[in-house]
């Protein structure tokens, strides 16, 4: 008789303390944060306002470097071991999404209004991932350099022209003033290449691979536009406008702070440091307009559901609540980029009206492209990076381009065409 | 003519002496520019990159690197991790490798040579591509801890331990040496009843002080800078070494300051397993006083 009693009192203590923690359902999150304390905070403050707002679900985290992130999912897909919600890196999803790892996010109607289209991550015509932010590119100057040499400040409307950034290459760097008028980033050699200089390829009318069937780079990555633009590209080397693929590190992150560069091809997470740094006097401004528009690229890490989740409602909900403005808004301010919602951006400090990034906001909004939108976007984006690399090293520029569309289709055609199984 | 001798001597004494410090600088200033870097604030280490000043301890100097590394990610418990998991495998592979290398060196049995052969061919097969594999194998076996019996390895400081404990490497050195070890040694302590164990222990063990050692310290920097494995098995931080966790100053912005206090400090082990090491090396050179 005793056992069943203290089953009856034990019960009834359970139904008597209201959403006590054991009826929740455990959702497993990593996140590729580790090691940065303010994304951390945020992070764990959504994790705790969820688990508190409801009943059902516990939200359990676990981070990871950055740098570790992705090769740590890989591993776990492989020995059966995913969490129920991953973030991934957005043009890293389709990859995923297609090697079987992810599934489709399950989030009410209208729930991604008024999004960024870069905070976006869909693939065949289904949503996988949604971001809490995007991040930008923009043209870093100083508003007294380009008054000393009369040269226009673009807007958005107007950016600089194909002819019109050359020439202000051309007198920059003949003013002497400067090792170098313009510098691209060609230190880090990682995804910055894709992501920072496709758009100059966009804008010329190229591309890394046919966007229509995203089955062949057959004259887009070596046809007479992205000729044109790899011609341009190592004319950029050979003037000696720029530094070249033994960029230093350091170089990169000081060299236009400290007046060595006259321009800067940068990301607006570097912005505020910047701004510290410079004060007033620094500008930034939209890309080029190499002749179909200025491009910049789009997409950043994103939330997903895994593939393996038993609770896939579970992490969606967890989704859908982590996307609220506010929360937006506070990853904004903690870490600098660009809020996914014009109403969070307007509760920012840096991208509301006046903030001083508020103009990458519109660049996101009026300039962002996304890089392929397909699984083998991965390949694409090494063979695009080890072509650049080619050709600012003084690689012919049609074998180059040739050799990668070569390599980009042969691994197409070993993916089957990266066809998703049925 | 023995002035100019003597000159001659000088000078030659005074080129060799320039010629081992030129090269001890080669050496010695990637670490002298990590821990003089570890002092400065980001923004003057990048500026002195480009001049003798990253070598020096000048301008704004302070340990602030130091505690904003312990602030961005659990460095004891990372260095922890690493020297256990690098002590346990190197002492448990070095008694279970020269035993086996003994069994190549002195015993006779059927098929010896084509065993060690094949442990040798190994040597040419790159981690990498056995990575998946052996993933996959520890995440479905079984282990009796603490907590009873458990399926899969994963984040376990055992999933670190156990694959590494024997290497074709290790084995290799240990043949190697026994092999050049006096036969008389062996075939005396035999005919006084030794058993092969004895022979071992007794006999073989305290004369092969130098390839322990040196086996020892290759095997202890194998270890310690293990990436990938821990990397795809240890989704917990918990049990994260210190490599993986050198990825937690890499950010967007990163930290350089930090980053060179991390790589300090992760340093120290290894520099006292060395000494610790050399000295042992030296001491069992000097003390066993064999003749090839």
């Amino acid at each position: 008789m005793k056992p069943i009693r203290t089953a009856a009192s034990a019960l009834a203590i359970a139904l008597a303390v209201p959403g006590t923690a054991f009826a929740q359902t455990e959702l497993s999150l990593w996140y590729h944060g580790a090691g940065n304390d303010v994304e951390r905070s945020i992070l764990v403050g959504i994790i705790e306002d969820f688990n508190a707002s409801q009943d059902d679900w516990a939200v359990v985290l676990e981070e990871f470097p950055q740098a570790a992130y992705n090769d740590s999912v890989v591993a776990a897909a492989v020995s059966g071991n995913l969490p129920d919600i991953i973030d991934v890196d957005g043009p890293v999803m389709p990859n995923w999404a297609w090697a079987g790892y992810m599934q489709p996010l399950q989030l009410s109607e209208g729930a991604l209004d008024g999004f960024l289209p870069g905070a976006i991550g869909e693939y065949n015509g289904e949503v996988y991932s949604v971001g809490l932010w995007d991040a930008a590119v923009a043209m870093y100057a100083r508003r007294s350099t380009l008054e000393e040499h009369g040269i226009r400040i673009p807007t958005l409307d107007a950016p600089w022209t194909r002819d019109e950034f050359d020439d202000i290459l051309e007198t920059l760097q003949a003013s002497g003033e400067f090792e170098y008028a313009l510098d691209l980033g060609m230190a880090d050699q990682g995804e910055w290449y894709p992501y920072a200089f496709a758009p100059f390829l966009w804008s010329f009318g190229g591309g890394i691979v046919d966007r229509e069937t995203y089955q062949t780079a057959e004259g887009v990555l070596n046809g007479d536009e992205a000729i044109a633009f790899g011609e341009w590209w190592q004319s950029l080397f050979d003037r000696e406008l720029v530094p070249g693929t033994s960029q230093d590190m350091a170089d990169r992150e000081i060299g236009f702070i400290e007046g060595d560069y006259a321009l800067q091809w940068n990301g607006n997470w570097f912005g505020i440091r910047t701004l510290e740094a410079v004060g007033d006097d620094l500008l930034f401004l939209p890309a080029p307009d190499f002749g179909n528009g200025p491009k910049i690229g789009g997409a950043s890490w994103q939330f997903g559901v895994s593939s393996t989740s038993e609770h896939p409602e579970g992490a969606s909900a967890f989704i859908e609540f982590a996307i609220q403005d506010e929360y937006l808004a506070a990853f904004s301010d903690g870490i600098g980029l660009i809020p996914a919602t014009a109403e969070a951006a307007a509760m920012t400090e840096n991208y509301s009206e006046g903030g001083p990034l508020e103009v990458f906001f519109g660049l996101s909004e009026a300039q962002a492209m996304l890089r392929p939108v397909t699984p083998g976007y991965v390949f694409q984006a090494l063979e695009f990076r080890k072509a650049l690399s080619d050709i600012a090293n003084g690689a012919d520029v049609i074998d180059t381009l040739d050799a990668a569309t070569d390599a980009i289709n042969d691994d197409i055609e070993r993916n089957n065409g990266y066809a998703t199984a049925q | 003519m023995a002035a100019v001798t003597e000159t001659n001597h000088a000078l030659k004494l005074t080129g060799r002496y320039a010629l081992l410090v030129a090269v001890a600088l080669i050496f010695v200033l990637p670490i002298l520019f990590m821990v003089v870097s570890s002092l400065k604030p980001d923004r003057q280490l990048l500026s002195d990159t480009s001049s003798f000043a990253a070598f020096l301890p000048v301008g704004d100097i302070s340990v602030g690197n130091y505690f904003a590394a312990f602030d961005r990610a659990p460095v004891g418990l990372f260095i922890f991790n690493s020297v256990f998991i690098t002590v346990v495998t190197v002492v448990i592979s070095l008694f279970l490798c020269s035993l086996a290398a003994f069994a190549f060196a002195y015993l006779e049995f059927r098929g010896k040579n084509i065993v060690l052969s094949v442990i040798i061919a190994t040597l040419i097969i790159p981690f990498e591509t056995i990575a998946i594999p052996m993933l996959m194998v520890v995440n479905s076996l079984p282990w009796i801890g603490a907590e009873g019996l458990q399926w899969g390895w994963l984040n376990t400081y055992h999933v670190q331990i156990v694959p590494f404990l024997a290497d074709a490497l290790t084995i290799f050195l240990f043949v190697q040496y026994f092999k050049d070890l006096p036969k008389e040694l062996i075939e005396a302590a035999r005919l006084d009843g030794a058993t092969w164990f004895e022979v071992y222990r007794l006999v073989i063990v305290p004369i092969a002080g130098p390839v322990f050692a040196t086996a020892a310290i290759l095997k202890f920097l194998i270890m310690y800078n293990q990436y990938l494995w821990p990397l795809m098995v240890t989704q917990s931080e918990q049990f994260r070494p210190v490599m993986v966790g050198l990825q937690y100053f890499f950010q967007l912005n990163t930290a350089w300051g930090e980053v060179m206090a991390y790589l300090s400090m992760i340093t120290i082990p290894v520099l006292v397993f060395y000494l610790v090491l050399q000295r042992a090396f030296i001491a069992s050179i000097a003390s066993t006083g064999i003749k090839g």
